[in-house]
């Protein structure tokens, strides 16, 4: 309380904070306006989104455009094999990355650093680098145009590991000792000791993984073709070119493509905060 | 003694199988997914392959063609230009908005949620989103432009403009991002430098220049290199804008590397294609680090 008022009576109103806080505004609405537009538009008429000099708010809302979309589209398909994918995806990566981070951090075998140097090496390599012939290799096992195709090579993620143990690192030497007198294995001394600590970690890197693959439009568009295995950035990119007259529908379909990764980022502010800067740290 | 000894090896052993258990999924997926294919990748760049006949090895032709190919020439200096188009201009303005940012302001949550919002959100979202903003007839851009006065251009459909319009997405989408990193840099400066210059008659400006960037140097660097190894493998807004058009002129090369692989199925070039793309990034990267050891022995 105490420090709230101290910190209320040094705010003065100079030029140097009205400047600031009107180019914090202008880039505010810079960033804001193409979102507030395909808003908007998404309740408009389509007649009223081709206006001149465009309008902010159409005559009417109209709840129509929302439920058009999937009477023209399989945007409920699109949906639905976006979460099946995400679902697998965050998932996996999380366990895999858990339990190799642990070990890279907490255990030693012949050879560890090595690995775990080749790792880190690899993170810089494009992802192109690996796409075609995993593309090659999907089309070998027959999983091409397949969800597996999305799934399995995104089960493990080099940065995932990475982000893991880095904070494995921190956990004390001796509570993984602890846990080993009273019993535990190394497996069991992970599962019930470090990965409950790794909470905050963990959810940080669900929520990477998450946004990268709901997000994701190249590796779908390299592997599916099939319409009804389409997940939503290809289902909405192959919408606009088959029916890209129909804006306001079309912006209907976009805003609830961006609603589960911006509710996810309202609930977790901070964990996505935290992941952006640990994926600024080098080692 | 020596049975103790000999229990510790025995412990050891038996840690490493289990370290080794609980390895075997991860390693699995990274061998399988990433570290042979990148090594097959480099093998087929050396091979004619168009997945109905088996790859025939022709030695270094496809590299000898990439070197004579002038769409390839032409895709990787749009990739520079893109790449010197966003980098600078994206770093300015993610330091300007964090350096805003990092003081006692209101509502600092909300800008920084707004900044934020194009990051989460997809490209192709914003692609389509952005194709509105630069509609000649009734986009949003050019009806502010023509309030002060300017006849906007045609943007994503004239080739002059095109690459331009697509790196203003790229900076537009990344701006929050980079200043997040901006904004830990400068928290991670501490108070008593600026307490001192002040101390020292230092104005705003000269606090600036003088105490926060040399020691955001750091931060500035990492940025620097993440952010051109992200231009370099743009591909999405171009995709979905413009196709690489009109002509080629925002064509990139993952973009030829994608049509090649995935369009024209000549395999071996695109693989060769990708080994360029690999080889730029490792040359750029390796110049930087190069550069920030030099800049550690200065400090």
């Amino acid at each position: 309380m105490k420090k709230k008022k101290k910190a209320k009576k040094t705010i003065k109103i100079t030029p140097v904070r009205i400047i600031t806080h009107v180019l914090l505004m202008l880039g505010a609405a810079t960033m804001l306006v193409p979102f507030i537009w395909m808003l908007s538009s998404s309740f408009k008429s389509l007649t009223e989104v081709f206006a001149f000099p465009p309008t902010l708010f159409g005559e009417a809302f109209k709840w129509e455009n929302y439920f058009e979309i999937s009477g023209r589209f399989n945007y409920f398909h699109y949906f639905l094999n976006s979460i099946k994918v995400s679902l697998w995806v965050v998932i996996f990566q999380v366990f895999t990355s858990a339990t190799a981070g642990y070990v890279f951090a907490k255990m030693n075998f012949p050879g560890r650093d090595k690995i775990f140097t080749l790792y880190l090496a690899t993170m810089m390599v494009p992802f192109h680098v690996t796409v075609i012939t995993n593309f090659l290799q999907m089309s070998n096992y027959g999983l091409v145009n397949t969800l597996w195709s999305l799934m399995l090579p995104a089960t493990v993620s080099t940065f995932g590991t990475f982000l893991m143990r880095q904070f494995f690192i921190t956990v004390p030497n001796e509570l993984i000792e602890a846990a080993k007198i009273d019993g535990c294995n190394p497996f069991t001394t992970f599962f019930r000791i470090a990965f409950p600590l790794a909470k905050s970690t963990i959810a940080t890197l669900a929520i990477f993984s998450f946004m990268g693959v709901w997000n994701d439009y190249f590796t779908p568009l390299v592997y599916l073709n099939d319409q009804r295995k389409y997940t939503l950035p290809l289902g909405l990119a192959s919408m606009q070119g088959m029916y890209s007259t129909n804006w306001p529908v079309l912006m209907a379909a976009s805003v609830i493509a961006v609603l589960p990764v911006l509710i996810a980022f309202i609930f977790a502010q901070d964990a996505f905060v935290k992941g952006v800067m640990m994926s600024g740290l080098k080692d | 003694m020596k049975n103790n000894k000999t229990r510790k090896i025995s412990k050891l052993k038996n840690d490493s199988k289990w370290a080794a258990l609980m390895l075997t999924p991860n390693i699995l997926g990274f061998l399988m997914f990433m570290l042979i294919p990148m090594v097959a990748t480099f093998a087929l760049s050396f091979t004619k392959y168009d997945m109905l006949r088996p790859p025939k090895f022709i030695g270094f032709n496809n590299y000898i063609k990439m070197f004579k190919d002038p769409i390839a020439r032409e895709v990787t200096l749009n990739t520079i230009i893109y790449t010197v188009i966003t980098v600078p201009t994206g770093m300015a303005i993610s330091l300007l908005l964090a350096v805003l940012l990092d003081q006692k302001i209101a509502l600092k949550r909300f800008y920084r949620a707004c900044y934020f919002l194009p990051a989460i959100s997809s490209m192709v979202v914003v692609s389509i989103v952005w194709q509105w903003i630069y509609n000649p007839e009734y986009g949003i851009l050019n009806y502010f432009l023509s309030l002060i006065g300017i006849n906007g251009p045609k943007w994503l459909q004239d080739a002059r403009t095109s690459l331009v319009a697509i790196a203003i997405v790229g900076i537009w989408k990344n701006a929050g991002y980079n200043m997040l990193l901006f904004l830990s840099g400068l928290q991670g400066i501490s108070t008593s430098y600026y307490e001192a210059a002040t101390l020292d008659g230092a104005s705003k400006w000269q606090q600036f220049k003088y105490v926060t960037l040399p020691l955001l140097k750091p931060t500035t660097f990492f940025i620097f290199i993440m952010s051109i190894i992200g231009s370099f493998q743009v591909f999405d807004q171009v995709m979905l804008m413009t196709k690489g058009g009109p002509g080629r002129s925002s064509s990139v090369l993952v973009h030829y590397l994608y049509q090649n692989a995935f369009q024209y199925f000549d395999m071996g070039y695109a693989c060769a294609l990708a080994y360029l793309l690999f080889f730029l990034v490792l040359i750029l990267t390796l110049f930087n680090m190069r550069a920030e050891k030099k800049m550690g022995e200065i400090y």
